[in-house]
């Protein structure tokens, strides 16, 4: 552990200064702090995925203080986990199956299942594959009953000289396998606009009118495959104040040598009768289907709805946040210097305290997020596919498990 | 990412550059070097105090360490050991693997100015390369990249530029010539081009509205441009040769005073300094209670982003959130349900806040504990502070530990420092600063400087058996007597509250915490009136007039005032005379400021008679007929000394204009008196005939308003004027 806490250190102060912006810089960075984090952590004895886990969570904790706003910094401290816990199990299930020894001492379980009782293989993994699921009603009914006939003293004593070999090339091989994992997971953030570009032939079709805000990286990537595959199409790029990432989108888009049309985003409204489908980017995805977006999104939204066009977010699965919205862990907004909106020089005498009676007159507010409710989500295109917003809690049980949902809580307890 | 990237991409092409090879390095000085923050800064060094609950010096660390700075020197000077601590408790020192950026601490204590302190640092050698040199109290978020890239380019071209200094838009207040900082407008004029700085004027003379610039400058640079709009940062990026210029020079003390004008003054060495704006960041110094109150005020409207409370918590803060219409709050806080907490308020960790509180504009630091009804507006309280149910606190400053009893008032203005307790009911007036500490006899005003003062970290409160004042304040005092008898065992202030002579009272208002009083607003505004009624023509004749005088090679607009200086000057004089000084000694000291002032002898007879006339009126009860009696007996006692100056007619006329000036303006008292006093003069022979008619016949084609007193005058002018035909029959008789 003392290896890495520089690297950790160093990335929080990052993340706090907010050196490090944006969802993607920000997912695949934490994924590889924590796969240095995995490598470096001194596997026990015992209890080896809880005590990898509990590291894991440690190291988190901090980074998602340090920036709580970036929210997948959370979501990849939790895939991590998820991730452990995947590994441990599948390895017991293969170690269990390989010794066909009915005893296996319950320590390479979950700290919280003590009381569980050794029983067949089979059994076993499934029962495994269920704690991983969400609770649903096909768990319900795959779930046997288990009899907690068999007592702790099944695992004896003397199988200990057979298993100590046998431990430290599991030892070696979970961790192994979580890095491994991880270097998946890496590879997924990584790859995660091809995937998604890929399904840009299927959504646009020629001659339409795309609509977009600002500028996404993926929605970029995604207008690119499009214009490759040779659909000719028309966008809309709406500039995306203050900060006016959209002027960026559009000078793209021309060198690609798609037709392109800057608009302000108070002209949205107006245009959207016009245009046949926005497709935008997101800043999270969250559990109820509702996104985090950058600022002008609800605006916009509420312009597809009432003309009636699709409103597509595309974004990759490291978005996908398991936090529902009204969660008081999550902070849905953040307010930037008013000096993108504001010349302090020319607006400074507005704000000069010692004539006025001390009360500052001129407020200037500049937050970077808004919420789009999932209901005037129309699709939302991730790695693995289209999904609705209806679907997305559904998703997110693929990814995370549900007791790693408050990191922080865990860790305190 | 993008940031990352350009960064990494701005240093690989620096590579090439051998002048960036040396690490970055930073000087800070802990030490302001002033006494504006008395009296909060005899027991804790300015840089440590809290700004928005963190200490100031934190922001610039990691502003530094934010710019890439590698090796930061933090200069200490007063209170070293406490800054040491902070350093170390925050983590700054003693950790070199976790950060990137080295802090080092020097410590001299000897050391009582800026320049003190560059001569030491350039005495341990260790600053090798191009520097920033910055103070502990300066709150900024720009990015140094661009500046220094600007400096080092400079520098391959022209090694005699030797500085950079970044530079803000910020209009100065029309009002009140004083800057949001609530320092004087800074006139600057900067060549538009290379941006190289060609004047630097912070203590311009803001209420004559001109500024004295050599004519060398106008004539090397073709073009020119006069800032006031400028507000300087604070943030220098020198080279070495600052540091060795500050040993040869050791008489410079201030950065800018000394320094800055002094390489802008010295042409022999062409040494020259350039300017960098910054526009969408953030830059500002903590100079003055004031701009501890404004730059408060930025940080929590998030003009300092990411500097913002809810951002940059450091190691021994609490996270903070941010809420509706900015406002701030801890963690842990307890609010009572129907306590009220206004826009733009910042609520630390521990606080508890009763019923009914109304907080508004303020910032509450951790721990602290509010009773019931408390009204707390515009203000800054520090930690554990303890306010008992229904305080007024108003727009003031209230240091760790105090304690307000019950139904205190503490009205706008006031510096409560540490540990200070306030009475029941007690009323701390406006502009009061109180301290546990005595302020020190042995000051030095004019030079600002802070006092090394090891003893002064008391933490354990002297006894106190009784409450302390200053006899100075009568106020507090007796309101203190009469609660002394209605409550039992607290009363008053326990500490001492001090005077504010230094600064003044004139003084106080403008870099307090508390905004302009609506009345000072309007006088202000007043006066402006006046000065574009009438100053505007007259002004520019006078002073076009004055130039005229002048043939040195300034292209000079001389203050319109300078008389009025003159006149003050020979009144204080005249004054001392009146204490016995010799009158030759007299004559000859007015000779002297006639001389330095560079005015004419007829100037001086009205100044003399001016301040003759002053001493009469002084002298005499609020009678006319004293007034008479006085006027004469000092007329005759000075007769001599005004004789001196009253050689020619013209002189002559000087003095009954003078006079006449003074019985319209200053001294009413006289309008009355003016047709007697006229006939005394001519007896004492102060005045001739010659020069009254002569007046009398200027005044002829006058206004009706300035004939007022040759009319009342008539009878003396008509006696004279036949006295004068009659002689001149006699003579040709």
């Amino acid at each position: 552990m003392p290896d890495v806490q520089p690297l950790v250190s160093d990335f929080v102060l990052k993340l706090k200064r907010r050196k490090v912006e944006g969802s993607h810089a920000v997912a695949r960075q934490t994924a590889e702090l924590l796969r240095s984090v995995v490598s470096q952590h001194r596997m026990g004895n015992t209890n080896q995925a809880a005590a990898l886990a509990d590291a894991i969570r440690a190291v988190g904790e901090h980074l998602i203080a340090a920036n709580p706003i970036e929210l997948a910094v959370g979501n990849i401290v939790r895939r991590v986990l998820h991730i452990i816990k995947e590994e441990d199990i599948s390895s017991t299930a293969v170690g269990i199956e390989g010794l066909s020894v009915t005893a296996v001492s319950d320590d390479e379980y979950d700290s919280g299942n003590d009381d569980r009782p050794t029983l067949s293989a089979a059994v076993l993994a499934s029962h495994a594959r269920n704690t991983l699921r969400a609770p649903s009603l096909q768990t319900l009914l795959d779930d046997i009953p288990v009899s907690t006939a068999l007592s702790h003293s099944a695992s004896s004593a003397g199988d200990s000289d057979g298993k100590t070999g046998d431990k430290s090339l599991k030892t070696r091989k979970l961790k192994h396998d979580v890095i491994a994992a991880i270097g998946d997971l890496i590879e997924e953030i990584d790859t995660c606009y091809d995937q998604i570009s890929e399904q840009a032939v299927e959504l646009i079709h020629q001659n339409e009118v795309i609509l977009t805000l600002g500028r996404s990286r993926t929605v970029k990537e995604f207008l690119y495959a499009a214009k490759e595959k040779k659909r000719s199409f028309r966008v809309f790029v709406a500039e995306g104040a203050p900060r006016y990432q959209g002027h960026v989108l559009a000078k793209e888009l021309v060198e690609k040598g798609v037709q392109t049309t800057v608009i302000t985003d108070s002209a949205v409204f107006a245009m959207i009768s016009r245009v046949n489908m926005v497709i935008v980017g997101a800043h999270a995805i969250m559990a109820n289907g509702g996104v985090i977006a950058p600022i002008g999104m609800n605006m916009v939204a509420l312009a597809a709805q009432r003309h009636a066009v699709p409103f597509v977010v595309v974004a990759g699965s490291h978005k996908l946040c398991p936090l529902y919205p009204h969660n008081p862990e999550v902070l849905l907004n953040e307010l930037k210097s008013p000096s993108d909106l504001l010349d302090f020089g020319e607006f400074s005498n507005c704000m000069n305290f010692s004539t006025q009676d001390g009360t500052p007159l001129l407020d200037v507010v500049n937050p970077t997020f808004d919420y789009v409710p999932p209901k005037l989500v129309s699709l939302f295109v991730t790695d693995s596919g289209g999904h609705s917003p209806s679907y997305i809690y559904r998703l997110i049980s693929e990814y995370y498990s549900a007791d790693d949902l408050g990191v922080r809580r865990m860790s305190s307890s | 990412m993008s940031q990352k990237k350009s960064r990494g991409g701005a240093s690989a092409g620096d590579d090439a550059d051998e002048l960036s090879r040396s690490p970055l390095q930073a000087v800070l000085l802990a030490d302001s070097f002033t006494l504006k923050f008395r009296p909060i800064t005899l027991e804790r060094p300015k840089v440590l105090l809290p700004l928005v609950n963190v200490p100031m010096i934190d922001y610039t660390l990691s502003w530094l360490e934010t710019s890439g700075v590698e090796e930061v020197f933090v200069f200490c000077c007063a209170h070293a050991q406490q800054v040491k601590e902070h350093l170390q408790d925050a983590g700054w020192t003693g950790k070199p693997a976790a950060r990137e950026m080295a802090v080092k601490t020097v410590e001299s204590h000897d050391a009582i100015s800026a320049g003190d302190a560059l001569r030491v640092m350039y005495g341990r050698g260790v600053i090798n390369g191009d520097f920033i040199l910055i103070s502990g109290d300066t709150i900024s978020n720009m990015s140094l990249k661009d500046a220094l890239q600007e400096h080092k380019d400079r520098r391959k071209k022209d090694p005699l530029a030797v500085m950079t200094m970044i530079i803000k838009q910020s209009k100065p207040s029309v009002l009140t010539q004083q800057t949001r900082l609530g320092n004087d407008e800074i006139v600057m004029a900067i060549a538009p081009e290379t941006k190289e700085l060609l004047y630097y004027e912070d203590r311009a003379d803001a209420s004559h509205l001109c500024v004295t610039i050599d004519k060398d400058i106008l004539a090397s640079n073709p073009t020119l441009q006069l800032h006031n709009n400028m507000e300087d940062c604070y943030i220098d990026i020198c080279s070495p040769e600052v540091l060795s210029l500050f040993t040869d020079n050791f008489d410079y003390q201030h950065l800018r005073r000394h320094f800055v004008k002094g390489l802008l003054v010295d042409d022999i060495m062409g040494y020259k300094i350039y300017t960098h704006e910054i526009h969408s960041s953030y830059a500002a110094r903590v100079d003055n209670f004031r701009s501890y109150d404004t730059v408060s005020k930025d940080i929590i409207q998030r003009w300092t982003y990411p500097m913002v409370p809810d951002v940059l918590s450091f190691g021994n803060c609490h996270e903070m959130k941010l809420h509706r219409q900015g406002i701030y709050k801890a963690a842990d806080v307890t609010l009572s349900h129907s306590a009220h907490i206004g826009a733009n308020s910042v609520i630390g960790n521990g606080t508890n806040i009763g019923e009914q509180c109304k907080v508004s504009n303020s910032v509450i630091g951790e721990g602290c504990s509010i009773g019931k009804n408390v009204l707390i507006h515009g203000s800054y309280i520090w930690d554990n502070v303890i306010i008992e149910d229904g305080c007024k606190v108003s727009n003031s400053l209230v240091c760790d530990d105090v304690h307000l009893r019950a139904g205190a008032v503490v009205e706008p203005g006031c510096i409560l420092s540490f540990k200070i307790k306030v009475g029941k009911n007690v009323v701390v007036p406006a502009y009061s600063k109180v301290s546990l500490l005595e302020k020190p006899s042995n000051e030095d005003s004019d030079e600002e400087l802070e006092y090394a003062d090891t003893n002064s970290a008391v933490t354990d409160s002297p006894p106190f058996s009784s409450m302390r004042n200053n006899a100075d304040h009568p106020t507090v005092e007796s309101e203190d007597e009469d609660l002394g008898a209605s409550e039992t065992g607290t009363s008053g202030v326990l500490g001492y509250i001090w005077a504010s002579g230094d600064t003044g009272t004139q003084e106080e208002w403008r870099q307090s915490i508390a905004p302009i009083p609506k009345e000072k607003l309007q006088e202000l505004q007043h006066a402006i009136a006046v000065d574009d009624a009438d100053g505007s023509e007259e002004d520019l004749n006078n002073r076009l007039r004055e130039a005229d005088h002048d043939n040195d090679s300034e292209i000079s607009v001389v203050e319109d005032d300078d008389y009025t200086k003159f006149e003050k000057e020979v009144e204080e004089t005249f004054q001392r005379a009146l204490d016995g000084v010799h009158q030759d000694n007299l004559i000859l000291e007015i000779n002297a400021l006639r001389l330095s002032y560079s005015l004419q002898h007829a100037d001086c007879a009205g100044a003399v008679f001016y301040s003759i006339m002053r001493s009469a009126l002084v002298a005499a009860q609020s009678t006319t007929e004293s007034l008479l009696k006085a006027t004469a007996d000092a007329l005759t006692k000075w007769r001599d000394l005004l004789r001196n100056y009253t050689k020619t007619v013209d002189e002559e006329m000087e003095i009954l204009l003078k006079f006449e000036e003074m019985c319209q303006d200053i001294t009413k008292e006289f309008s009355a008196l003016f047709s007697k006093i006229l006939p005394y003069l001519y007896d004492k022979e102060l005045v001739s005939e010659d020069a009254i008619l002569r007046w009398a016949e200027e005044k002829a084609n006058a206004d009706e308003s300035d004939k007022v007193f040759v009319k009342q005058s008539d009878a003396f002018i008509q006696w004279l004027k036949e006295a004068e035909e009659e002689e001149d029959e006699d003579e040709e008789e």
